[in-house]
């Protein structure tokens, strides 16, 4: 399978990553190699199989549903290059 | 003191295991302080010809080895041992970069839950260890720091992603580190730079504050020079933790039990799916000379088939991209982290931001996983795979029932040198050929050092056992350890 550079352009977006045409182009042949591969696993039946996500078997796992304080709310606004008012970041508009 | 017999008394106690160590320790044959110092010595030696520590925490270091000989208290047998963390582990305080742009001057306000256990058990932290970016990677050579090398011929990578962990403890330049597991990246380091390498089973060792790669397959665990450094360090960090949800109620054996040095009443399987082409036949012949010498300790070697083993890599990659590219999401350019300084509206910010802090790899992995999960070919991709996961655990299920432990190479093929593959991902994937389905089962499994090519790069052979079953890992690596020698040879530096 071969992907265009439109396509590669259009996962980007989706993935809000920025590429230069260069990176477009090597992205869609490496892609392509890549994703051909993957077509191996037609080979395997699983008509039958239901798809695992969680491996050792655990499920509905629950804790107290007790209000805790956040230990770190500063540092962690802190953390952020955007201008901060009230505990609130500030961003760019969106249009 | 003359200079000479100094360095020369460093050389000694920088070569310790951690039981060795701890016994010099408790006997005051030394202090914390001198071997925190001996270890921080031999680093500002070394690394800049290895490139293994991203960050060293020496004021760190030596602080907290005065608090634990000023103390005395040696009880855990990791007191006063200098350590280090592969930089994807948060530390507070302490920069932690995932070896990439977009984190370069992140510093966590908060510890890594395994931190917080190593740390209550007494461990010294050197430093933060190299790897490849956000682990995403088999060589080290995607971080945004630079490869690290391998000590055993420094043109050749170290492996990856925790390659900075393995050079390190084969290297002296910490008794014992910290890395991640999400498709191989401690064992084939592990095995490349020759020290003992553990993958835990998903969910014995907590993730909390420990940055993902792929949720459903991340663990962590040690690289240590002997095995039963391995399980003194699984003891201090393994066990349900509040902070991880996928970390059950099973009980956490006391490991040390489990080191003995016969194989009577083992039965090990080989299956003959790792044997097979494209992995090189040295090889092949090291390991089975392994499984010579365990037939020797008394064990029953069996022949078992994994014939699923062919679809492991896509598998992996298929599902491991996918969620690699979710978690990755988070670095927006906002909460945390790089930020572009060209954007002036919201989609610039996120869309400029991470183009300019992720590396190649990094964008590679968010692509793929972005396009498998897309509607479309959601079906086609990311869930056929996890059907075919299902498939691959129950085949080791299968296995499992007919044998205490599996035993196989870890890498197809020793340390290769550094740029061969760095330009062709698929070649870079299957480095890892051996060792993907053991986290797509969510099953345990280690390296351990088993001989060297004729080129003397060293060659890891690899033991795997079902679900929490650690101890069978270091009940059949402990034994050839102590029946073989590998341990001992050192790379000359």
């Amino acid at each position: 399978m071969q992907l265009s550079q439109e396509d590669v352009k259009h996962i980007a977006k989706l993935a809000r990553l920025e590429l230069n045409e260069k990176e477009v182009d090597k992205f869609s042949n490496q892609l392509s190699d890549i994703l051909s591969h993957a077509k191996i696993l037609d080979e395997v039946d699983t008509s039958s199989v239901e798809p695992i996500a969680q491996i050792t078997g655990l499920k509905d796992v629950f804790f107290d549903d007790e209000r805790k304080d956040c230990e770190f709310t500063d540092e962690l606004l802190a953390q952020s290059p955007m201008e901060k008012q009230d505990h609130m970041l500030k961003v760019k508009s969106v249009f | 003191m003359s200079h000479v017999k100094g360095h020369m008394s460093n050389v000694i106690m920088i070569d310790l295991s951690i039981s060795q160590a701890h016994e010099g320790l408790k006997n005051k044959k030394f202090s914390s302080v001198d071997l925190t110092q001996a270890y921080l010595d031999r680093i500002k030696e070394l690394d800049s010809k290895l490139n293994t520590y991203v960050t060293v925490t020496g004021d760190f270091a030596l602080e907290k080895a005065k608090k634990i000989d000023e103390a005395g208290d040696f009880s855990s047998p990791l007191a006063g041992i200098p350590m280090s963390l592969k930089d994807v582990v948060c530390t507070a305080g302490i920069k932690t970069t995932a070896s990439s742009k977009i984190l370069e001057n992140f510093v966590p306000p908060y510890n890594a839950h395994v931190a917080d256990r190593l740390f209550d058990a007494g461990a010294v932290l050197l430093g933060k260890a190299n790897t490849d970016e956000f682990t995403h990677g088999s060589s080290t050579e995607t971080s945004y720091f630079g490869t690290s090398k391998n000590p055993w011929n420094t043109d050749c990578v170290p492996g990856g992603s925790s390659g900075g962990s393995a050079s390190q403890v084969a290297a002296d330049l910490a008794t014992y580190s910290i890395g991640t597991d999400t498709g191989g990246s401690i064992r084939q380091p592990a095995s490349l730079c020759s020290c003992v390498g553990l993958k835990v089973t998903y969910g014995r060792v907590p993730r909390h504050g420990v940055m993902p790669y792929a949720s459903s397959f991340d663990t962590i665990g040690p690289l240590t020079k002997t095995v039963e450094d391995a399980a003194l360090v699984l003891q201090a960090i393994a066990g349900r933790s509040e902070k991880d949800a996928t970390t059950p109620n099973v009980p956490v054996p006391n490991y040390s039990d489990s080191l003995k040095t016969d194989l009577k009443g083992v039965k090990i399987g080989i299956p003959k799916e790792y044997f097979q082409e494209g992995v090189e036949e040295e090889t092949i012949k090291v390991i089975n000379d392994g499984i010579e010498v365990m037939k020797k300790l008394g064990a029953e070697v069996i022949d078992v088939s994994l014939p699923l083993t062919k679809y492991s890599i896509p598998t992996y990659y298929l599902l491991a991209k996918s969620e690699a590219s979710t978690n990755l999401a988070r670095y927006d350019g906002i909460k945390y982290g790089h930020t572009t300084d060209s954007a002036k509206k919201l989609t610039e910010i996120y869309m400029k931001s991470r183009s300019e802090g992720f590396g190649d790899e990094v964008k590679r992995a968010i692509m793929i996983g972005t396009y498998a999960l897309s509607a479309g070919y959601y079906d086609a991709f990311y869930l056929k795979a996890a059907k075919v996961r299902a498939l691959m655990k129950k085949e080791f299920e299968e296995a499992f029932a007919k044998c205490d432990v599996l035993v196989t190479p870890t890498s197809p093929f020793p340390a290769f040198k550094i740029g061969e593959k760095a330009d062709d991902p698929l070649a870079m994937y299957m480095a890892d050929i051996l060792t993907t389905a053991v986290n797509l089962a969510g099953i345990c499994a280690m390296s351990i050092p088993a001989g060297f090519s004729s080129g003397g790069l060293p060659i890891g052979m690899q033991i795997m056992a079902n679900q929490y079953k650690e101890e069978n890992l270091f009940h059949a690596g402990h034994a050839f350890e102590q029946a073989t020698e590998w341990r001992i040879k050192k790379p000359n530096l």
